[in-house]
């Protein structure tokens, strides 16, 4: 063997042994790395909305309700809680032996101003807004006083909406929004920040305090930013992550599911309720007339496009709420392909000899929203639209064309949040046409009606009777056709089969991990 | 070498460096986007008192020629802001990477110089032999390749075919706990892949250089007398050919430092290293200027200490420059 061989082969025997050693540590039973491509800003989600904040933010910070997989309440900080008769005033009763990492007592007063900081600072302002003021009679009972009923208030108090800051820490006079404690936070959650890289890791280690007894199970939590998914992928078959939640390529889901180590589930993602869409200005002369947009609904086959272009991971969403919510009506129109009907809805409407129109996509997975942009193309000139697909280099040129209304239809994804009144309302609300805000109503959908059924649904305390208000609103609105919803977000989570409690709840892993755990031995 | 060469190679860098500045500040700012935009799109929307206050924040509803007066105030005290998007203090971002950058630089570079030299100087010794007919095809290889096609080759390979390197990331989170000598061979490790994808393209390029170089020296005379007087081959070519031959080899590896940094910025993005690279192109989609200006700062200021440098490896290299200024 000559020396240069030799030495090769010394080389390939330390990159064997280097590797050998690390997958012979890997099995650390207290360890649970999660790949994640979303980059969080900070870790405080009382200011910031999106999961890439959520994540980190449920597990380092506590807040006074949690939910379980059917919707329903639960106690966290809270230990009880009392929604009076008419609905304008909550009680919460916190428990006694909460601590914050640096060992000072939760008090009624921080809850208050955790509220007062996300009513006045948070993206989502339909949460709060109704809040007029917060009594805390003593250290452990908080009175949230309404100035109206408002029904969405509970599940705003969930973990990945309403984080419980403490006032010591952040009441120091910052602005909350670039707080320097939003990077170095403290909470009293199940795990405490370790460490943050920005765009790279956040590591959480276990919170020996925490009010709940034998929780949280797992020593450590470590969050690896991988933004290649390619790459991601590659850690996740190679055992290096354990987890990987709001994985949403068909590709990446199709090759995770052949991995004997790994389950992949499409639970925990009911509360988010991501809407894929294609939006209309209902403004443009060419899209004002309600049967042009029917006729495009008419058109499209959403069939095709979640079983052929998504490979069958996606689920058909039919109107503005998750089809998962307990208030989805699914009495409204699905627009099945009829092609005959569009061209009939077109010549009605003055366009018989066809139309040009253009289409905006978000940047983001471009199986989502580039390959359907891309089939509409071909689609609708079928029934004699000519579409021009108009790409954006990135987020900041998309969004600057679509909150100055400056488009005709465009591709989107858009969040939920639980409850209609956080995440449904802002979409459809005359009041929300704001120009340059993105995320708005920048349809400019104006239905005197849909209007009048929102505000009364945001104050209905009876379930079922908001639930008649919000069958009525999917109904007008299907009928109307500012949007045309095309799917839910195929948004799955591929994890490690050993673990036990993996997140599968109505916020999946956008609430306290402190049940998850390795299998003993 | 003179101390006054010196000094004044120094002032001509601190000019150059302001030069830059106040250039990337003004080609930034004439990107289209609103750094408020996308900072509002990340907290999930924005109402229009939240915007405008988001721009009064950052300053950014302040007229240009002012917002360029306040930067250059701030970077005169060394202060390169704070990001937009983390809203942390830039200097504090590019120190979490600047190193990983470096190492991958350095070591690509080095990998580069000595395989390529060597290779260069085994084709040179025989013009028409097999060695010089493969260095000849790597080179036109070399070149042609996209560092980014060489990257995702060796991540296909040593994913699913050999898996002994890692194919990203630069350190294994399961070693957190482990001595410093486990993790620096854990950084070794991973630095295979990044640096060798790196260091192709200028392989190339060096062992070509040092080829036509070394072939130029072992024709010159005193070649011919070292011979004569009886030295040995190894003697001949790496102790008296090539220390005349490596100043062009020299000039090069000063030149090529800065495509070895824009090339660290794809390698950075597929191989997952956390370096500046990646952190740029992340910044640039966010409209985060003060990070964007701080790492094109950065990137700068390493590029003109690497002139420097190669500038006095060549006075040292060559005794005839030594006297000049």
């Amino acid at each position: 063997m000559t020396r240069s061989m030799r030495a090769v082969g010394g080389l390939v025997a330390i990159a064997l042994a280097l590797g050998a050693f690390s997958s012979g540590v890997s099995a650390d039973g207290g360890r649970l790395v999660i790949a994640s491509t979303q980059v969080p800003r900070h870790l405080n989600g009382a200011v910031q909305s999106g999961i890439a904040t959520a994540m980190p933010s449920t597990q380092i910070f506590a807040s006074p309700l949690r939910y379980d997989e059917n919707w329903d309440p639960q106690p966290y900080l809270a230990k009880s809680w009392e929604v009076s008769g008419d609905g304008m005033k909550v009680t919460l009763n916190l428990v006694r032996n909460a601590l914050f990492h640096d060992g000072k007592p939760v008090r009624a007063a921080d809850v208050a101003f955790s509220i007062r900081t996300v009513r006045d600072n948070h993206p989502f302002k339909t949460m709060f807004e109704p809040v007029a003021s917060i009594d805390t009679p003593d250290d452990h009972t908080v009175v949230i006083n309404l100035d109206r009923p408002h029904p969405a208030l509970l599940l705003a108090l969930s973990p990945a909406l309403a984080p419980v800051l403490p006032e010591h820490v952040f009441g120091d006079g910052d602005d909350p929004k670039t707080h320097p404690a939003n990077s170095a936070p403290i909470g009293s959650g199940p795990f405490m920040l370790e460490e943050f890289t920005p765009g790279e890791a956040v590591v959480l280690k276990k919170n020996p305090n925490f009010f709940i007894e034998d929780r949280p199970r797992l020593d450590e939590i470590i969050i690896r930013i991988i933004k290649d998914p390619s790459a991601l992928l590659i850690a996740m078959e190679k055992g290096e992550a354990d987890m990987y939640p709001f994985m949403a390529g068909s590709q990446e889901i199709r090759r995770l599911e052949k991995v004997e180590r790994l389950a992949v589930t499409d639970q925990g993602y009911a509360a988010v309720g991501p809407i894929s869409w294609l939006a209309f200005n209902t403004r443009s002369p060419k899209l004002s007339d309600v049967r042009v947009r029917q006729a495009i609904a008419y058109a499209v086959d959403r069939d095709f496009i979640v079983k052929a272009l998504h490979r069958g991971v996606s689920k058909a969403q039919r109107g503005p709420i998750i089809e998962s919510s307990p208030f989805f009506d699914p009495s409204i129109p699905a627009y099945d392909v009829d092609l005959d009907r569009a061209r009939s809805l077109l010549a009605d409407a003055g366009f018989a000899d066809g139309m040009a129109l253009t289409v905006d996509y978000i940047p983001g997975p471009k199986e989502q929203q580039q390959t359907v942009a891309e089939y509409l193309k071909s689609q609708l000139k079928k029934v004699g639209i000519d579409i021009t697909v108009r790409a954006a280099p990135d987020f900041p040129t998309w969004s600057k064309r679509i909150s100055n209304h400056d488009f005709e239809l465009t591709m989107d994804v858009v969040f939920n949040w639980g409850d209609p009144v956080i995440g449904v309302h802002r979409t459809y609300l005359s009041t929300n046409i704001v120009k340059g805000v993105i995320w708005s109503n920048t349809q400019q959908y104006a239905n005197e009606r849909v209007d009048e059924l929102l505000n009364q649904a945001a104050v209905e305390t009876d379930p079922a009777k908001r639930k008649r208000l919000y069958a009525e609103f999917q109904r007008i609105v299907a009928g109307d056709l500012p949007i045309y919803w095309i799917n839910a977000m195929p948004y799955h989570t591929a994890y490690d089969k050993r673990l036990v409690n993996p997140p599968v709840g109505i916020w999946g892993a956008m609430h306290p991990l402190d049940r998850l755990e390795w299998p003993e031995g | 070498m003179s101390g006054s060469y010196l000094i004044k190679r120094l002032l001509w860098g601190v000019l150059l460096m302001a030069g830059v500045v106040v250039l990337n500040f003004l080609l930034i700012r004439l990107a289209p986007g609103d750094a408020a935009l996308v900072i509002a799109g990340e907290m999930g929307g924005a109402s229009e008192e939240m915007l405008a206050s988001i721009r009064k924040e950052y300053g950014l509803d302040r007229p240009l020629m002012v917002q360029l007066g306040l930067y250059l105030a701030d970077m005169a005290r060394l202060d390169f802001g704070q990001s937009f998007y983390f809203n942390q203090p830039v200097t504090g971002l590019i120190a979490q990477r600047v190193g990983a950058t470096i190492l991958l630089v350095i070591v690509a570079q080095l990998l580069a110089i000595f395989i390529g030299v060597v290779l260069g100087v085994l084709a040179a010794r025989n013009p028409g032999g097999p060695m010089s007919a493969f260095v000849s095809v790597f080179a036109t290889i070399g070149y042609a390749v996209p560092v980014f096609w060489t990257g995702i080759m060796l991540i296909i390979l040593f994913a699913s075919v050999l898996p002994i390197f890692p194919v990203e990331g630069m350190q294994s989170v399961k070693l957190r706990e482990a001595g410093i000598i486990v993790k620096s061979l854990d950084i070794l490790h991973h630095l295979v892949l990044p640096a060798f994808t790196l260091a192709v393209i200028y392989l190339a390029q060096y062992a070509r250089l040092s080829r036509a170089s070394m072939l130029e020296v072992l024709g010159s005379d005193y070649i011919r007398t070292a011979r004569a007087k009886g030295a040995s081959e190894a003697s001949v070519l790496f102790k008296h050919a090539l220390r005349n031959a490596a100043l062009p080899i020299l000039t090069v590896a000063g030149l090529q430092f800065g495509n070895l940094i824009s090339g660290a910025l794809l390698v950075e993005t597929v191989f997952n290293w956390p370096g500046m690279g990646r952190l740029a192109f992340d910044s640039i989609l966010r409209r985060d200027h003060p990070t964007i200006l701080g790492v094109l700062f950065f990137s700068a200021a390493m590029v003109v200490v690497a002139n420097l440098l190669t500038d006095l490896a060549y006075r040292f290299a060559d005794p005839r420059l030594r006297g000049r200024t």
